[in-house]
């Protein structure tokens, strides 16, 4: 729960709170998974086409088993970035959620426009103790949601936010 | 229907299943006619098909008859449905977003009416009573509307005042000067030039864009029937829209209900000075049902008509309505080339306007205090030209009102006074 003073939308000076630094972690592992699934798939292929009797292609393979390394790489700076550019700031009548690396997105929901706030945490998620805070408004497209907070985090967020929507709720 | 807190139990009109099957066994007639001409091969067995088909449709449409009541139950409509599995609805009156009154043409030959109460939520159910006779519906529609105010129903409500009634043959010339026309213009281009080169081809197309020339008429027949004789009046309790030829509706919308307004100004219609004022009303309308034309997604207060009539109109829904604009900066240009040249908008302390489109300008007015959520989003393209795009999200179903391609810096400072705006007319 790294805090910074980030750019104000407003003259006020917020805090913002970030993902857990965990989700880094949960996000480097899954970009690791995916690159070792796609070398073992391409060395399972050259495994079978060398049974099968063609002889063994070293140049290319090191080339191919090398592409899939630098797009990891490549593949786990964006996802280390994207971790880093999640943020949301709990203001006195609105929530901000900040997010996005090449399409930068920056939410005002309003705590009694909230008609009903999930709390979800995949397989992944609950592995690293993290949860994923989703806030649902009648607008269909006002889609704000938060990842990687630690499951005390997102209990708390979600009361906390609950509560605030309860004594702000607004009529549609 | 005097005391709102106990109602006895109603039925619906006993001709209910007849018209509801109506037009299914209507359809049925018409594939079985086939068969039904003398001289096809017919069996036995096959009239004694059609006829139980037959029977066991007319005896589901009198089970579920039997088994439907309905009641008003303090602030809520509760209606009980189904025979094996027991179906009790509840529809919280006060989420009203608006009540239709549907007559399609077979209901009136017997003098029926349905009533669509359209409310707020996205799992909002099925809020139908098919059907009642047309004065019940009218009364039934008046003591919800009451209710879902917390008043109760007035014997005596002051008459209505007509704002605009729209007139036929302008109605008729619009929906022939539309898209759907030059389509089919083309589609007759092309056959002529096939014809005139290979008759063979030509007779080919023919055969095949029947179904096309189905559609095409069945799209006619439905602008032609959703806009006929519109009027819209002004009620004690709400905006009424009627319109139909032969299929009436008759919409009622609450005042604050509306969630935006949207001014289309397709590019046909340029040379007559005509537009079309659509309304956006919170609540997923629930598709198909019988006897239910496809309704488009907005309600049309204006199918057709000139700047001044919508902008009269826009008045009467959304009093002190904006229109003072300001323009993108002209490196927007790089960003939005076919847009451009009709990016606009302006915002007062209770209303934002916002205006886009390619060819059809569209305007649309969003009310701040239905303002659900604000997004300021910025592409890779709008960052290297330090603009961004600031999304108003109601809980309409389409209209998108987005503050596109400012100038950054303003666009955050314009977030932030959004914001505050809408958070004071949410107070206010």
């Amino acid at each position: 729960m790294a805090t910074d003073p980030a750019p104000a939308i407003t003259e006020t000076v917020e805090t913002w709170l970030h993902p857990s630094p965990r989700l880094s972690t949960m996000r480097r592992v899954e970009v690791l998974a995916a690159s070792v699934v796609a070398a073992l798939v391409v060395l399972g292929v050259i495994g079978l086409q060398v049974l099968a009797g063609a002889p063994l292609n070293l140049p290319s393979a090191a080339l191919l088993l090398a592409a899939i390394a630098l797009a990891g790489l490549l593949g786990d700076r964006f996802a280390q970035r994207r971790v880093r550019a999640w943020a949301y700031c709990e203001r006195q009548d609105d929530l901000l959620v900040r997010r996005g690396v090449m399409i930068s997105r920056l939410s005002v929901i309003p705590y009694g426009r909230m008609q009903f706030i999930d709390v979800i945490a995949g397989p992944i998620e609950r592995a690293f103790g993290l949860a994923t805070v989703r806030m649902h408004t009648a607008a269909a497209s006002s889609d704000a949601r938060i990842p990687g907070l630690p499951q005390e985090e997102a209990a708390r967020l979600r009361d906390h936010l609950a509560r605030l929507g309860e004594a702000r709720a607004a009529g549609l | 229907m005097d005391n709102p807190e106990g109602t006895p139990w109603h039925r619906l009109h006993p001709l209910s299943p007849v018209i509801r099957a109506g037009r299914v066994f209507i359809g049925a007639v018409i594939i079985f006619a086939g068969t039904l001409t003398p001289g096809s091969h017919d069996s036995r067995t096959g009239v004694v098909t059609r006829l139980v088909i037959g029977v066991v449709v007319i005896g589901f449409g009198a089970i579920s008859w039997l088994v439907t009541r309905w009641r008003v139950e303090g602030n809520d409509l509760r209606i009980e449905t189904g025979l094996i599995r027991r179906n009790s609805l509840r529809f919280p009156l006060a989420q009203i977003q608006a009540i239709d009154v549907v007559r399609p043409a077979l209901a009136r030959v017997f003098g029926l009416a349905e009533l669509r109460l359209r409310m707020g939520g996205a799992t909002a159910g099925h809020a139908r009573l098919a059907y009642l006779t047309a004065a019940h519906a009218e009364a039934v529609r008046g003591q919800l509307l009451a209710l879902s105010r917390g008043t109760t129903p007035q014997a005596d409500q002051p008459a209505e005042r007509l704002l605009l009634a729209l007139p036929t043959g302008r109605l008729i010339a619009s929906i022939l000067i539309g898209s759907p026309t030059v389509t089919f213009i083309v589609l007759g281009a092309a056959f002529g030039t096939a014809a005139a080169l290979s008759p063979r081809a030509a007779i080919a197309i023919l055969s095949s864009s029947g179904a096309i020339l189905i559609g095409m008429v069945t799209f006619f027949w439905r602008r032609l029937n959703g806009g006929y004789k519109l009027t819209v009046a002004e009620a004690h309790d709400g905006l009424r829209v009627r319109s139909g030829l032969l299929d009436t509706t008759a919409e009622t919308i609450p005042s604050g209900r509306v969630q935006a307004v949207r001014m289309v100004e397709p590019l046909l219609w340029r040379p007559f000075g005509w537009c079309r004022l659509e309304v956006d009303v919170a609540g997923r309308q629930h598709r198909g049902g019988e006897n239910s034309p496809e309704r488009q997604q907005l309600r049309e207060v204006l199918p057709v008509g000139t700047r001044e009539e919508a902008l009269r109109l826009l008045g009467r829904i959304l009093p002190d309505a904006p229109l003072e604009r300001s323009r993108p900066p002209s490196r927007a240009r790089w960003k939005a080339p076919f847009r451009y040249h009709y990016l606009s908008w302006g915002h007062n302390e209770r209303c934002a306007v916002t205006t886009t489109g390619r060819v059809a300008r569209v305007t649309s007015w969003v009310p701040l205090t239905k303002v659900q959520s604000l997004r300021l989003v910025q592409g890779p393209v709008q960052r290297r030209l330090r603009l961004a795009t600031i999304y108003l999200d109601t809980a309409g179903r389409a209209v998108h009102a987005a503050i596109r391609d400012r100038d950054a810096d303003e666009a955050r400072g314009q977030l932030g006074e959004l914001t505050a705006l809408s958070r004071s007319a949410r107070r206010a």
